[in-house]
């Protein structure tokens, strides 16, 4: 396959270890080494097969983020009924003095 | 306006980013309490708790407050569409954000200052609030906690952040901006602008540069939470950078947190991989298109703004405001007192008399001032203005007025103030006049320098009683028949 | 043959059979049958017994206990169900307990029907096998070496396994179609915003659609009356009238413009395509026009998809953090439990699909990947935009083959995800589709037809699978 002329996208360059790792770390998942190879040439199979669509002329379609053409749903500033604290912090996996425990924080950023 | 806060050779450059919470009753994307200091987490519910399952609706309000503030700022309401942004953080329930994006609600706009300085808007939109985390035990440092507990009590609720752009170019003008922009805030009833609940929340972005060169690399500064350390925290970030600068460093471009107590920025201790919020259209909304109908009805909803309360005032006086009048009606909009001296001079009384004391003695007791009848205030005024009561005298009764009302007339009389008719201060002028033939010859010929001993005369002819601002005009007005 | 839905709730209704009754019939079938399945994740024999109770209570007041009383209905595990677990087939969610049901949970109550149960599925929804299951895979009561599809697959099977009359599955790219195909069972997604996706935990928030399944067209068309209308909680439900589809499952295909996806037809096994050519020969037969019309758009539409589904799925499973709700792994800091919960919490299917998704939209990579698999989005519905200028309805294969066995594509991801071509085209144009039981392929194994019909064209397609129930081979009054 060729990447197309004008209006079409050029084929992005293959995933590899490095990326994954990279990805895995933005998703919040750690990967062991067999993992992170398997899913390499996963990722990059389901991918190589994605790239067939930089073969399209798409650039003048708008994008379709949603099947249904709504506007503007809105709804009252009324309030509506709450949970009860209880039950939400039963299922915690901690809490304390009625708020969700979490181990420290490091960073201060956001 | 002070601009001492840029270190010698370096101009200030500041941008800021404000967020304000929204007055609604409910939350953004849910129908649970807006409400402040409530019991940790009993203001939530699936949606603002991010429940798996849950979904988010608009709040309708909530997209009125920021039209309304929109439209105040003068920036262009456009067809907006929600984002998901998107990073890990224990008090955001989804651990994605729901923000606006590249499609906000409110495009471009400006901000004028009172001293006419005009910071351009580059956008104002919607975002939900996080939680509160509170960091326990160990140093107090947040890395060095303990642990952490999580409220979700404030997730979800309403923000709309206002991002202005670089043109801001002194401490001074950042804390001006602010305040003007919370006069607004208040002025459209989107929000109560409350620094200190954090109802009004400040980044600023600071960077310095040598006159004429581009912009430097800026920092980004949090935890602002007052006028005074929005001050203090932008000079002393500026002197840090320039010192850095001066010294042959660079600056690096990150986000600095204002420590109050000890007077300085230091920089945030960051995560270990760079920002990529990954935003993309929040599928569980539909975009927001505001048609001109609506929009007209949020624009005719909006009391008139500080700058237009201002400008009424000051055609009131007429002519070329002094500084000190400026002032005034700086002062007198930010205590909410134009109402009361329009009123007033509406009936008869002078503009520039009803200013001075609506700025000084009204306004040092606003407590009462709501319940000042404005008959009284202009009766006052005009007993002044005629020089039946002195400025001194003036204020006495006015401070009775504040405190029991009644007639400015008779708790003069009580006060034992002897008013001074019309008629008895033209004898005193006419007695003066000729007692000083050669002042008054040399002031009718254009020295103004002897206004101020003609009018002593008067007043020490008058056991002080002859208010001066009266007898100057009186000596004015002859002046004017002579000539 | 066991009674229907619709027969059920008639008898129920009449006061001949109590709601126990019947939901201790569901019940004993379970007990009896599941070991061999696996269908169902949980079984709710207490609350069904207690709820059935209060149905044969309404009878007994006279009051009118609803068009499903007494029907016995299993759900697939990604519906929230209130203080029952809903974990869907997740370790990160193992226990968890909602406090509130979906919309559509409540709608069901409210018609009547007994919740017995919920169904085993593709971890999150994320497989076309229910192999990706926590507590392991479903098998297809047609041959238990083989899987019932998915990621619905406890769903269609507890319905051919003759445990319940009705079940609800939740659609993204075939989710309920393709098990339905796979078990010889009716299951249909509707228009995207007919049904309110509240209580539905998020796959693919642009595509998911809850749906019924059931033995039945008229069973799935009856639930469906339920289950849809507008839900002010779903910002994208739609204001649509009521639907009033149980009618038009009788009406027929007289007149009606048939268009046979010739993508839907030549690129699947050809036992499938020789049972949805004969299908389409007996609309001709029932009156329909039927002519042959391609789509060559379909092509692109699974690339497309598994770009956009994993995309949205990579930023609505970012909450399962371990901070609020499911399994934690303790760590020192917050952030290396966040990690260490989602890496232990997650199957390899899930985090295949959020590395993908992740991938798609971060720096750099969102424009080539995610916002051309939105463009790609557009060209299909444009594809069937044009078809549906010349038809009232589609046909072709729900399925590329039958049944596979269990452990064939397990290894090959993209071998798997092959499975939902046919079903994806109307998933990314929110279009209502069905698939219908229509004959076996050698081995026995049951092949399903799919219809489809342009946005709120439920009535039509009903219509359509009526057509097709009747003339399938060993229906009653069937040609075969």
């Amino acid at each position: 396959m060729t990447a197309g002329g004008a209006g079409r996208a050029s084929r992005p360059p293959a995933i590899g270890p490095e990326q994954v790792r990279h990805v895995a770390r933005l998703a919040r998942l750690e990967l062991g080494d067999e993992e992170l190879s398997r899913f390499t040439s996963q990722l990059a199979s389901v991918l190589d097969y994605a790239a067939e669509l930089a073969e399209l002329d798409v650039e003048e379609l708008e994008p379709m983020s949603h099947p249904l053409p709504l506007r503007n749903v809105l709804r009252e500033d009324e309030p509506s009924p709450q949970v009860e604290r209880d039950e939400v912090l039963a299922e915690a996996p901690a809490a304390e003095s009625g708020r969700f425990r979490v181990p420290r924080i490091l960073s201060e950023e956001r | 306006m002070s601009e001492t806060s840029a270190p010698a050779g370096w101009e200030l450059v500041v941008g800021l980013e404000v967020h304000c919470e929204l007055a609604t009753r409910t939350k953004l994307f849910c129908g649970c309490p807006n409400a402040f200091g409530a019991e940790p987490n009993t203001n939530v519910c699936p949606v603002c708790l991010g429940l798996p399952g849950s979904l988010p609706v608009l709040n309708r309000r909530a997209v009125e407050l920021a039209m309304r503030i929109g439209a105040a700022l003068h920036a262009e309401i456009a067809p907006s569409v929600f984002h998901r942004k998107y990073y890990f953080y224990p008090d955001m329930p989804k651990d994605f954000q729901i923000s606006q994006y590249d499609a906000p609600i409110n495009r471009g706009g400006r901000l004028e200052l009172p001293d006419g300085l005009v910071v351009g808007i580059e956008r104002a939109h919607l975002v939900e609030d996080t939680g509160k985390t509170t960091h326990v035990g160990g140093t107090g440092r947040i890395g060095g906690a303990d642990y952490a507990l999580v409220d979700y009590n404030r997730a979800g609720v309403p923000l709309v952040e206002i991002v202005s752009a670089p043109d801001i170019r002194s401490a001074a003008q950042a804390r001006a901006y602010a305040g003007e922009l919370r006069a607004i805030l208040v002025a459209t009833g989107s929000s109560d602008g409350r620094m200190e609940e954090g109802s009004m929340r400040v980044d600023a972005n600071v960077s310095v540069r040598r006159p004429g060169a581009p912009f430097g690399t800026r920092c980004e500064i949090k935890n602002l939470n007052s006028m005074r350390s929005l001050g203090r925290a932008i000079e002393f970030e500026a002197a840090r950078q320039a010192e850095v600068l001066e010294g042959g460093g660079t600056v690096t471009q990150q986000t600095r947190h204002w420590d109050e107590d000890r007077g300085v920025t230091l920089p945030m201790r960051s995560k270990e991989e760079a920002d990529d919020y990954r935003y993309f259209p929040e599928p569980d909304l539909v975009p927001l298109a505001p048609d001109g109908r609506w929009q007209a009805e949020v624009a005719a909803s909006i009391e008139p703004l500080p700058a237009e309360r201002r400008a009424a005032l000051h055609r009131l006086v007429g002519g070329e405001p002094t500084p000190a009048q400026a002032d005034q009606v700086r002062s007198v909009v930010a205590s909410d007192l134009d109402t009361l001296v329009v009123a007033a001079c509406e009936r008869g009384a002078p503009a520039p008399l009803a200013l001075v004391r609506a700025a000084n003695e009204v306004a040092a007791d606003l407590t009462r001032a709501p319940d000042l009848d404005p008959d009284a205030f202009a009766k006052l005024l005009m007993l002044e203005g005629s020089g039946e009561l002195s400025a001194s005298q003036s204020k006495a009764v006015l401070a009775e007025l504040l405190v029991g009302g009644g007639d400015p007339a008779e708790v003069a009389r009580r006060l034992g103030f002897e008013p001074m008719d019309r008629g008895a201060l033209d004898e005193v002028i006419a007695q003066v006049i000729a007692e000083h033939p050669e002042d008054w010859a040399r002031f009718v010929a254009g020295e103004d320098k002897l206004k101020g001993p003609l009018i002593g005369a008067v007043r020490r002819a008058t056991d002080n009683q002859a208010d001066p601002a009266a007898v100057a005009r009186h000596l004015d007005g002859l002046r004017a028949a002579r000539a | 043959m066991s009674p229907s839905a619709l027969e059920l709730a008639g008898a129920v209704r009449s006061g001949e059979r109590s709601a126990r009754e019947v939901v201790e019939g569901s019940l004993r079938a379970i007990a009896g049958g599941d070991h061999a399945i696996h269908a169902f994740l949980e079984v709710l024999a207490d609350r069904a017994l207690a709820d059935a109770d209060r149905v044969d209570a309404a009878v007994a007041a006279g009051s009118d206990p609803g068009a499903l009383a007494g029907v016995p209905v299993a759900l697939k595990d990604n519906l929230c169900t209130r203080g029952v677990p809903t974990t869907c087939s997740s370790r990160i969610l193992a226990g968890w307990r909602p406090p509130y049901d979906a919309t559509v949970v409540e709608r069901l109550r409210a018609a009547g029907a007994v919740i017995v149960g919920k169904t085993n599925m593709d971890e999150f929804a994320m497989g076309s096998s229910t192999e990706n299951s926590c507590s392991g895979p479903s098998r297809n009561p047609h041959d238990h070496g083989r899987v019932p599809g998915g990621s619905s697959g406890g769903s269609a099977a507890a319905v051919a396994a003759g445990f319940v009359p009705l079940s609800l599955g939740s659609d993204t790219g075939g989710s309920i179609r393709q098990p339905a195909a796979f078990c010889g069972v009716v299951g249909m997604k509707p228009t995207y915003g007919l049904v309110s996706r509240y209580g539905l935990v998020a796959f693919a928030s642009s595509l998911d659609q809850v749906g019924p399944l059931g033995a039945t067209v008229a069973d799935v068309a009856a639930t469906f009356e339920v289950i849809a209308g507008h839900d002010a909680r779903d910002s994208t439900s739609l204001r649509a009238p009521a639907p009033d589809i149980l009618a038009s499952v009788g009406e027929g295909v007289v007149g009606k413009r048939i268009g046979l996806v010739t993508e839907l037809v030549d690129g699947v096994d050809h036992e499938v395509a020789a049972r949805v050519r004969e299908a389409a020969e007996a609309m001709t037969a029932a009156g329909a026009s039927v002519e042959e019309v391609s789509i060559p758009q379909f092509r692109y539409g699974l690339a497309a998809y598994y770009l956009i589904a994993p995309a949205e799925a990579s930023s609505n499973l970012a909450r399962f953090d371990g901070v609020r709700y499911g399994l934690r792994v303790e760590a020192p800091d917050v952030a290396a439990m966040n990690v260490a919960t989602r890496t232990a919490g997650f199957g390899a299917e899930v985090k295949r699909r959020i590395m993908l998704g992740t991938y798609a939209l971060s720096a750099g990579y969102y424009d080539a990947y995610y916002a051309r698999a939105q463009r790609v989005r557009t060209l299909v519905s444009d594809g069937f935009a044009y078809a549906y200028a010349k038809f009232d309805a589609l046909l072709g294969a729900t399925t590329p083959t039958t049944a596979f066995a269990l452990g064939e594509h397990t290894e090959d991801p993209l071998s798997m995800y092959l499975s939902d071509t046919c079903t994806v085209p109307a998933s990314l144009a929110g279009h209502p589709a069905i698939s219908v039981p229509f004959g076996t392929d050698r081995a026995g194994l049951p092949v399903g037809i799919q219809a489809m019909a342009p946005a709120l064209g439920e009535a039509t397609l009903f219509a359509l699978a009526g057509a097709l129930e009747r003339a399938a081979p060993g229906a009653a009054g069937g040609d075969r």
